[in-house]
């Protein structure tokens, strides 16, 4: 028998779905099921895992995304794919020189070191994973790599620049933000000069926690998965404008880094405390770590500055400081700041052309094989 | 139509068929067609033009209605009354742009007072010009019928689009150079054309019924239908409109489950389709096969789900203020046929185009060569070359509707052979039917067949439809086969 709609049948429809409404909230809210949905994944199942986090700003052109639930952007690495047996798994993490900013998959360091096809002296066949992301901060480095570990690396490279390392720079990352939970733990956990309560850290109230609070962060997992489709149809993670502007070459007399003052920097100005918390969590998994190649202007007041980045005091401190620690640690460590050509640097004093890209992977790739064989 | 606009016309939709009823309703609806012409207009870089072009609908639908009026009425108090409201309304509009911070319904400031009121006064000499020197003159009617047309070749052809463009910049004293086809987003216009010519068709031939100034703006203008139609036929809405409403608590429910329905088909369901449908840009860079095949699904469905959406949100907020407008979809990628396609897909354009071109050209075929001729001596064309060329000539007009391309004509020509060949098949099996016609289960498999043929024809052809050329169509193509 049909039900006669009047006032009080759309009145009871009503007050159910409210109500109903309301216990999915609160459910929601006590069940915190985000990362859960994070891990089931579309990708290495329907899609091909991705070949570098999720990052994009214009979603229309580069099929991808940024978002901030860290299970979610492994769980579409190719990364989270089960190891094969024999694979020497080495994970690259860093800025976005490693994310591959302007470069296709194959072009990025990377893509470089597995087309070099090293193989350890046990004979297994060393594979790469692009965990680079496009933002200059050693502690959202630090996230990832307590992130991958799961992922059962034989090996970490880390690749770092003076950018990385002003304590300024550390907490500013919205994906470090975004994760208070796992920061605020490792700053627990390992001695970081941070302060786990620092503002900095998203704060949510109860109602963020609803589900009416993260739709943003539900609608960007559905995206996530929705791009699957057009990473797997075109291959295509990011946007390659025809046209950018290059790496500024020429400089106005500037002697400033961050509020960092000349003539020297001190060890306590750099967060290489969060480089000794990387090999605490990487334990007994090596670590590479490697002073990423930079443009050398050769340009006005290049006398002055290396780089957009770098005036010449601030970098030549940070050098010197970093191979001290190094030496101090017994870090295995590889200089290449100096070895790029000035013409295979892109929009950016740290992006590389597909061409001085492979010069760099033929420079980590034996590296790699080397520490690896020591270990083996 | 954003959701916020949505919410709006539901709300006002609602209060309109609830409180105000009889008189009032008809004067509100009105009103609000008008506001909604304006605040739906989306922004254009040209100067004052998202003031302009709204305006220019009104106008054109003022002056279709003079055109179109019986010379003998005497309606001259409520003309005199809807036209009053109407320029209050247009002078109310243009006066927001001294509001300051309150300023607009419109995307953009609107131009200065004396400009609109100029406007204002143009159109009423030429509405009053016409009522009193050429009422319901037949070769007003054509001419005004061939200057729609001819207004929306211009807007659907990119070069005189472009030179469009560029003559309103420089009139406005923008750069011309900066011009562009895209500059002229006129809201509705498609739709408001096809109205207004069926009203002026339909009174050449004695068939549109007298309509009050009032009922034909809200006729042509009415707001639920601006965006993506349907396009109803006047005497049928004239007669919602007349009759007395109040709306009860079953028919509210039906609306709004059917705005919601909508809602839900076009901004959860083709809104995220978006992100994977076969556009221009992604058909260049897909490298598979099997993933092309997944886009172009995925705009065959985006395309139903995003038109099929708009048109229930439509019908819905119709619905909430006494108005049945038309259903323009009904299940179309579950029929067997194309010709059933056609008769379940944009329903009242296909109609329109049936009723106005494909209709009078099949007649004038079967009459050929001359009517003078007695009929027993007439010597017609085959009735399957009138079938072909009828059905040709209206399928690449829809496709022309949509835009002046190589392209679009490509994909009528597309659907016109396939109406044609379906037409001979219908023809050949009701002489030799078919032996899986005695089997059900067989018939059963056959009509699967059938859904599933036709689907896939006219996926492909949305290739045309999707994609800017011809050299990007014959690509995918070539993708989709695997090569």
């Amino acid at each position: 028998m049909e039900r006669k709609v009047d006032l009080r049948f759309i009145g009871n429809v009503i007050f159910r779905a409210l109500l109903l409404f309301a216990a999915a909230n609160l459910l929601f809210t006590l069940g915190d099921p985000l990362p859960a949905l994070g891990r089931a994944s579309a990708y290495n199942l329907i899609f091909p895992g991705r070949q570098r986090l999720p990052y994009g700003e214009d979603p229309d052109r580069s099929y991808n995304l940024s978002l901030f639930t860290l299970e979610a952007m492994f769980a579409s690495h190719a990364v989270s794919a089960p190891k094969p047996v024999g694979e020497y798994r080495v994970l690259l993490i860093g800025d976005s020189s490693v994310w591959g900013t302007l470069l296709k998959p194959a072009d990025t360091l990377a893509g470089k070191i597995n087309a070099g096809n090293y193989t350890t002296r046990a004979g297994r066949k060393v594979r790469a994973h692009n965990l680079g992301y496009p933002i200059m901060s050693l502690a959202k480095d630090l996230l990832l790599l307590k992130t991958a570990m799961r992922y059962q690396p034989d090996m970490i490279v880390w690749l770092v620049t003076l950018e990385s390392f002003p304590y300024d720079k550390q907490l500013f990352p919205p994906l470090v933000q975004h994760n208070p939970g796992p920061m605020q733990s490792l700053i627990s956990n390992y001695p970081l000069r941070f302060d786990p309560n620092d503002p900095s850290f998203v704060k949510e109230s109860f109602w963020d926690r609803t589900l009416i609070g993260r739709r943003r962060a539900l609608a960007d997992l559905l995206r996530l998965q929705l791009y699957g489709v057009m990473w797997a149809a075109t291959g295509i993670d990011q946007d390659y404008p025809e046209k950018y502007e290059r790496r500024q070459e020429d400089f106005d007399v500037d002697y400033s880094f961050h509020d960092l003052q000349p003539p020297h920097l001190t060890a306590a100005d750099l967060a290489f405390d969060i480089l000794d918390a990387g090999h605490a969590v990487a334990g007994s998994v090596p670590v590479l770590v490697v002073n990423e190649p930079m443009f050398i202007s050769r340009g006005k007041n290049s006398d002055i500055r290396y780089n957009f980045f770098y005036p010449r005091w601030a970098y030549d401190d940070y050098h010197r400081l970093l191979a001290e620690r190094a030496e101090a640690r017994g870090w295995h460590t590889l200089d290449l700041g100096d070895v790029i050509e000035g013409g295979e640097f892109t929009n950016s004093a740290v992006h590389l052309t597909p061409k001085g890209s492979a010069q760099l992977g033929a420079l980590v790739g034996p590296a790699i094989l080397e520490l690896a064989n020591g270990g083996e | 139509m954003t959701l916020t606009q949505l919410l709006v016309f539901g709300a006002a939709a609602l209060l309109l068929g609830w409180i105000f009823k009889e008189r009032w309703r008809g004067w509100l609806m009105l009103i609000g067609s008008l506001l909604a012409l304006y605040w739906l207009q989306p922004a254009t870089p040209i100067r004052h033009l998202d003031f302009w072009l709204p305006t220019a609908s009104l106008a054109l639908t003022v002056l279709v209605w003079t055109i179109t009026r019986p010379p003998t009425t005497d309606d001259t108090r409520p003309t005199l009354i809807t036209g009053t409201l109407i320029t209050a309304l247009v002078i109310a509009i243009g006066l927001t742009r001294y509001l300051g911070p309150a300023c607009c319904p419109t995307p953009t400031r609107p131009p200065d007072l004396p400009e609109v009121l100029i406007a204002l006064v143009v159109v009423a000499a030429l509405a009053a010009a016409v009522i009193r020197f050429a009422p319901g003159r037949r070769w007003l009617l054509a001419l005004s019928a061939a200057a729609i047309i001819a207004l929306f070749v211009t807007l659907k052809t990119e070069p005189f689009a472009l030179a469009a463009s560029a003559g309103l910049r420089a009139l406005g004293g923008q750069s011309a150079e900066q011009a562009s086809a895209l500059d002229l987003r006129w809201l509705g216009f498609s739709y408001i054309a096809f109205r207004l010519l069926h009203a002026l068709r339909d009174r050449m031939t004695g068939r549109l019924p007298p309509l009050s100034l009032q009922e034909f703006v809200t006729y042509a203008l009415f707001f639920p239908s601006l965006t993506a139609g349907p396009i109803d036929r006047a005497e049928r809405f004239v007669k919602d409109l007349r009759q007395p409403f109040a709306l009860s608590v079953a028919e509210a429910m039906d609306g709004l489950t059917r705005i919601v329905a909508g809602v839900f088909k076009k901004f959860v369901l083709a809104d995220t389709l978006a992100a994977i449908a076969l556009n221009g840009a992604n058909a260049a860079q897909t490298t598979s096969t099997l993933w092309m095949w997944v886009l172009l699904y995925a705009y065959a469905f985006r395309l139903y789900l995003d038109f099929g959406g708009y048109t229930d949100i439509a019908i819905g907020i119709g619905r909430l203020c006494g108005v049945r407008l038309p259903e323009n979809f009904d299940r179309p990628y579950l029929k067997q046929n194309l010709t059933a396609f056609w008769n379940s897909w944009h329903i009242t354009l296909a109609q329109w185009f049936r009723a106005y071109f494909f209709n009078p050209l099949t007649r004038a075929l079967r009459s050929a060569p001359s009517p003078q001729v007695p009929e027993a001596e007439r010597r017609g064309l085959p009735p399957a070359l009138i079938i072909f060329v009828g059905q040709a000539g209206t399928m690449i007009l829809i496709g022309l509707w949509h835009g002046v391309t190589w392209n679009f004509v490509a994909w009528g020509a597309w659907h016109a052979m396939g109406l044609f060949v379906h037409n001979r098949w219908a023809d050949y099996s009701r002489a030799h039917p078919p032996t899986w016609d005695n089997d059900p289960r067989l018939k059963r498999a056959a009509n699967g067949l059938g859904v599933l043929l036709t689907f896939h024809y006219v996926a492909l052809g949305w290739v045309w439809f999707a994609l800017p050329s011809l050299s990007l169509s014959q690509q995918v193509f070539l993708g989709l086969l695997g090569r």
